[in-house]
């Protein structure tokens, strides 16, 4: 629909709300997403991402809310809506039975696409995989990154508008996230729609123009990496840790540091502008850090802002 | 890769009937079954194929040779495997049926999450349904022409009518087949399914499967017409042996509205089914 600011969301969620039994898993989510965007839910797992990327693609049926995907509701016209849409679910569920390029081709089949069509974009797409000589195998025989690719070029068969992406590189090791991460900017350039769920910071970071922050099925803050940065953390932050049991003793001695300081199990933050500075304060106080690291703030530090938590547990 | 979207468009809903749950695609979860089934498990679908048979060979020849002739379903006197081996094939025809429509269904549902993926692309709920149920029905037709091809070679269809087992047989599978995707879709855990093992297995025993109806006090008798297998036992039975009559056809009907009946309470409860 039009709004005010002239785009066409393609995605468009008001209120959005999911209980199953007395369980809240989304409460009055509202969002757009406009065409070409890459957009990003990044919150903790059972923060009610998964449920939400469910109810987009008209598998899971809303309590109440209104959602339109590409002008349509999803849980209406499930299959037109699909049509358009690219899935990848957060684990793997490729067709054990099939060998690796039929499951390509069968996936296709789902869509109506005709084999005339099928045969050579599911060679093309094996190619983007990196899995052209795999064609014949049988899926036990992929190791877990490649898994993760078949399944990412699964859902491009149909040439998705929206692709739906939950948790794309979680179990992947650091080579083969960066491999898959060049996949999807070149999706991104070509202008598909990304929706992506993560709890890497890191990678929301990479992937994502605009995310919102869900903890407890709620939006806790929206906007750019840079912006929710710049408005829930200071410019850098100060680690120190003290070996363990020593960080609750050495935090009394640090109070008065920084802007704001978060006491962690085995780390202490220190949030400030400038992190060189405040850690020269410390050892001007007599502390002794085993070990001290200034970074820049991350969306890992606006969340514990926001939450009071860890993404990761 | 395709061509570069210029934003996604805006689409316009499809006014059919079931939109949401159909899009006339089943044949591609047939496509899928066969293949399936050609690339990892082509033996299990053999070895199906044996079950009734090797029952026919220990009761029938074995156990008949103790039993000697029996009264068949129009009084004449016929061999005591000419006698049940219809209503094995029923029964082979009800087990896969329903084997095919819950344990199987709900295995695909929450184990290997088939569904989970194809319920993610453009097929609905109605097509996966038409499709698995098809190729249950497909299963059950190759089984039930081997096991009529056997019966025949071992001289136990006596009629031209026997023929008409086959398709008689597949009537009994839909119904099962309908009713038992039904049934799934109200099952959420695993112990749940052994509930429909508790209902089959008295049936396989108690439905005049072994020895006539007769035998049961009237109350009894009343129950067991009532259940499903006795109807496809009957129907069978006077198929094999060529003694069709209304009879037949009231048979028939209980199945043709078992089906019908399946197949509406699994549309109902499809989005109970696949869209949890």
């Amino acid at each position: 629909m039009p709004n005010s600011s002239g785009y066409r969301a393609v995605v468009s969620a008001r209120n959005l709300t999911k209980r199953f039994g007395d369980f809240t898993a989304v409460d009055g989510i509202s969002f757009e997403i406009p065409a070409g965007e890459s957009f990003g839910l990044l919150g903790p797992n059972g923060a009610g991402k998964s449920t939400i990327m469910r109810m987009l693609g008209g598998v899971s049926r809303r309590t109440s809310g209104e959602l339109e995907v590409m002008g349509l509701d999803p849980e209406r016209q499930g299959p037109e809506v699909r049509a358009h849409l690219g899935v990848v679910p957060q684990q793997d569920n490729l067709d054990e039975e099939l060998r690796v390029r039929d499951n390509l081709i069968i996936y296709g089949r789902y869509f109506g696409l005709p084999m005339s069509y099928l045969r050579p974009k599911s060679a093309e797409l094996l190619e983007f995989a990196q899995l052209g000589d795999k064609a014949g195998a049988r899926i036990g025989e992929l190791s877990g990154g490649m898994k993760r690719r078949l399944t990412i070029a699964r859902s491009l068969i149909n040439d998705p508008g929206i692709l739906l992406l939950d948790e794309p590189t979680t179990g992947l090791d650091p080579q083969a996230r960066h491999v898959l991460w060049d996949r999807l900017f070149r999706l991104k350039e070509r202008g598909t729609t990304l929706v992506l769920t993560t709890h890497y910071m890191d990678e929301a970071e990479q992937l994502c123009d605009r995310l919102i922050v869900v903890d407890r099925g709620r939006i806790m803050a929206g906007g750019s990496p840079a912006e929710l940065i710049r408005a829930h953390s200071s410019r850098e932050v100060l680690e120190l840790r003290f070996g363990a049991g020593r960080n609750a003793s050495a935090a009394g001695a640090l109070a008065g540091l920084g802007e704001r300081i978060e006491v962690l199990p085995d780390r202490i933050l220190v949030y400030a502008d400038d992190g060189e500075a405040v850690l020269g304060q410390a050892v001007a106080r007599g502390l002794e850090p085993a070990t001290s690291l200034v970074r820049r703030s991350s969306l890992e530090d606006v969340f514990l802002r926001l939450t009071g938590r860890s993404l990761i547990d | 890769m395709g061509p570069v979207h210029d934003g996604a468009p805006h689409l316009v809903p499809d006014g059919r009937p079931l939109a949401g749950l159909y899009s006339r695609n089943a044949r591609a979860v047939i496509a899928r079954g066969l293949l399936a089934t050609r690339t990892s498990n082509w033996t299990v679908m053999v070895s199906g194929f044996f079950e009734p048979v090797l029952y026919l060979l220990s009761m029938g020849i074995g156990l008949g040779a103790l039993v000697g002739e029996v009264a068949g379903p129009g009084g004449q006197e016929i061999s005591y495997a000419a006698y049940i081996a219809p209503a094995l094939l029923a029964v082979s025809a009800m087990n896969g049926a329903v084997y095919d429509s819950t344990w199987n269904v709900f295995f695909k549902l929450n184990f290997a999450k088939l569904y989970q993926n194809m319920l993610y692309t453009s097929l609905g709920p109605l097509d996966v349904a038409i499709g698995e149920i098809f190729l249950a029905l497909l299963r059950g037709f190759l089984y039930a022409t081997g096991f009529t091809v056997v019966m025949a070679a071992l001289g136990l269809a006596t009629s031209p009518w026997a023929l008409l087992m086959v398709p008689a047989s597949v009537l009994i599978a839909f119904g099962f087949a309908a009713v038992g995707m039904g049934i799934t879709s109200f099952m959420t855990r695993f112990q749940q399914m052994d509930w429909i093992g508790f209902a089959l297995l008295p049936m396989f025993l108690f439905s005049a499967t072994f020895y006539p109806l007769t035998v049961y006090p009237e109350p009894v008798r009343w129950f067991i017409q009532a259940l499903p297998l006795w109807h496809g036992v009957e129907l069978l039975r006077q198929l094999g042996v060529g003694q069709v009559g209304p009879a037949t056809l009231g048979h028939l009907a209980y199945y043709l509205v078992m089906a019908a009946a399946g197949l509406v309470l699994t549309t109902v409860r499809l989005r109970a089914l696949f869209l949890r």
